[in-house]
């Protein structure tokens, strides 16, 4: 195809938008809605995620033996551990190091409140292994499998936070690909809208290119391009406002939220993927929404 | 060359538009189609351009059997023709200029190409100054001939016209006769339907007459038409 042409045929889909204005205003208004929202939600979800892989991280099970077990039977439950693939690390704590961290964590600096456990180590009896797990989600069956294990008198698991988080990213998400699949649904049902007038209205001269000789692609072109504009910009300017309000938001939180000390991922990250996922949704909602039209209106 | 083997077009079941014509024109030729309102002129020369499927029997143009065409065929096809309707069909938010570029756009000929012919062409119907001028500015015959200008501007082996005179003072009718004749003289074939009948009487070509579907005279070059 000539340069000459494309640029012809680019302009006659510009033409199309500017001359049904309102129409394409909508499309790209909806078509904007759709984006923006996919990209809150898409932040959303991503930080959420990382949150609870930073949790995750920190969830740890821990296996408690009979009393009296023998150091050897103890070394082979460790390797029994250790073999598993859901841990991705495993750690030897004994009673006296078990003690230790207690007081540090509930006596803090001031010793002299544990002074009177001094000879007597209440937590005797208190020596585990730290399980790591790789994965909270398949914390359930590796609980279960040590709970099998002979010599084990306990496994503390904390199911409550991890399980939660990722609960609610699940949901996060379903509800995020609801609302989008339905705003998707809108954007294309207007894009075919707006493709749909920009055909009647030229209808004569469509009539008139196909009996002096012009291709299929020819005829069709200009609202395939139409369509892809629309949902071209439909994604680009959303994109641009979820940016900066990315920023914001996390400049906000981590200014006035201090003390949690909270950590986001940074917005490259995110609109590396963003982006690119986004404007592929915008050209495919609109050369979705152009192609069913064309199929429907020109039978050329 | 056109040949049309017994064909017959019937839009509702039953009712021929038209009816087992047989019809032979050669390369060069210039004809008149005649005939009262509904006697199946615009559906023989809609059949001619692939706007309409016979019914029955084959159409031949341009030695290109037109019921073997793919559909991806068709606007190849439709290049070597040009059409001139008698609404004229001009594009009303375009100029006078782009109305006859379009026809050379349609069809992919570089800008350079374009800015060359389309002043010719405009020069060739007299309207060289009203190339910036819309379709609505014009007067029916000048409107008629920038229809006829972009009918012409691709060098089409074949021109159809389908009353191009029918809304048209007598002064006019000519001009446009004039253009025809001139075309066919250069070598393209031209094919005419009209009401005219003084025009069709002066100019002395071969007038075909159709009646309810059916071809019922066929006078050749310089031969005598007697009544209707
Ligand atoms: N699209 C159509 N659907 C149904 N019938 C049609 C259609 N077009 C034409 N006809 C019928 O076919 C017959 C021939 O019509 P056609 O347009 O070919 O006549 P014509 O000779 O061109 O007449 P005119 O001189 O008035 O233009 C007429 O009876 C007309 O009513
Ligand atoms: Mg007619």
């Amino acid at each position: 195809m000539r340069i000459s042409t494309l640029v012809y045929l680019v302009r006659q889909g510009l033409k199309n938008i500017v001359r049904n204005k309102m129409f394409s205003l909508a499309s790209v208004a909806t078509m904007a809605a759709c984006i923006f929202l996919f990209g809150c939600f898409f932040s959303v979800v991503v930080n959420f995620r990382y949150i609870v892989e930073k949790a995750e991280e920190g969830v740890a099970v821990t296996v408690f033996f009979d009393e009296g077990l023998t150091e050897a039977r103890i070394t082979q439950i460790g390797k029994l551990l250790s073999d598993r693939k859901e841990a991705s690390e495993i750690s030897y704590v004994s009673a006296e190091e078990a003690w230790d961290s207690y007081q540090k964590d509930y006596f803090g600096e001031d010793s002299r409140l544990a002074e009177g456990f001094r000879d007597d180590n209440p937590l005797a009896n208190s020596d585990h292994y730290e399980v790591y797990l790789s994965d909270v989600s398949v914390q359930d069956s590796l609980v279960k499998y040590i709970q099998g294990i002979e010599g084990v008198r306990k496994v503390n698991y904390s199911s409550a936070v991890a399980n939660t988080l990722s609960d609610i990213n699940i949901l996060i998400g379903y509800i995020s690909v609801a609302v989008i699949v339905i705003l998707l649904a809108v954007a294309v049902f207007l894009i075919s809208n707006t493709v749909t007038i920009g055909i009647s209205v030229r209808k004569e001269e469509i009539a008139i290119m196909k009996l002096i000789g012009a291709t299929d692609y020819f005829v069709r072109s200009p609202f395939v391009i139409e369509g892809a504009i629309i949902g071209l910009v439909g994604s680009a300017l959303p994109l641009i406002a979820v940016y900066y309000l990315y920023r914001s938001v996390v400049s906000f939180v981590l200014e006035r939220f201090t003390i949690l000390s909270l950590d986001f991922v940074s917005s490259k990250f995110i609109f590396s993927y963003l982006v690119p996922i986004s404007l592929v949704i915008g050209l495919g909602v609109g050369l979705l929404g152009s192609f069913s039209t064309i199929r429907k209106h020109l039978n050329v | 060359m056109i040949s049309l083997e017994n064909v017959s077009k019937e839009y509702a079941a039953g009712i021929p538009a038209v009816k087992n014509v047989n019809l032979q024109i050669d390369d060069g030729e210039f004809v008149f189609i005649v005939g009262n309102s509904g006697s199946g002129k615009s559906t023989l020369i809609k059949l001619l351009l692939k706007e309409l499927e016979p019914t029955e029997g084959t159409v031949m143009v341009n030695d290109i059997e037109l019921n073997k065409l793919k559909h991806k065929e068709i606007p190849k096809f439709r290049r070597d023709i040009g059409v001139v309707f008698q609404d004229f069909r001009l594009l009303k938010d375009r100029s006078i200029y782009e109305n006859v570029a379009f026809a050379q756009r349609v069809i992919e000929k570089s800008p350079k190409r374009i800015k060359k012919r389309v002043p010719e062409m405009l020069k060739l119907v007299g309207l060289a100054e009203k190339y910036r001028s819309f379709p609505k500015e014009l007067s029916g015959g000048e409107q008629q001939r920038v229809a006829v200008a972009r009918a012409l501007i691709n060098e089409p082996r074949l021109l159809l016209a389908d009353e191009p005179t029918g809304n048209l003072d007598s002064t006019n009718s000519w001009e446009i006769m004039r253009l025809l004749n001139a075309v066919n003289k250069k070598g393209t074939t031209v094919l005419v339907v009209t009401h005219n009948r003084e025009i069709v009487k002066k100019m002395q070509k071969r007038v075909i007459t159709m009646k309810k579907g059916v071809i019922v005279k066929d006078v050749p070059e310089g031969g005598v038409l007697g009544e209707n």
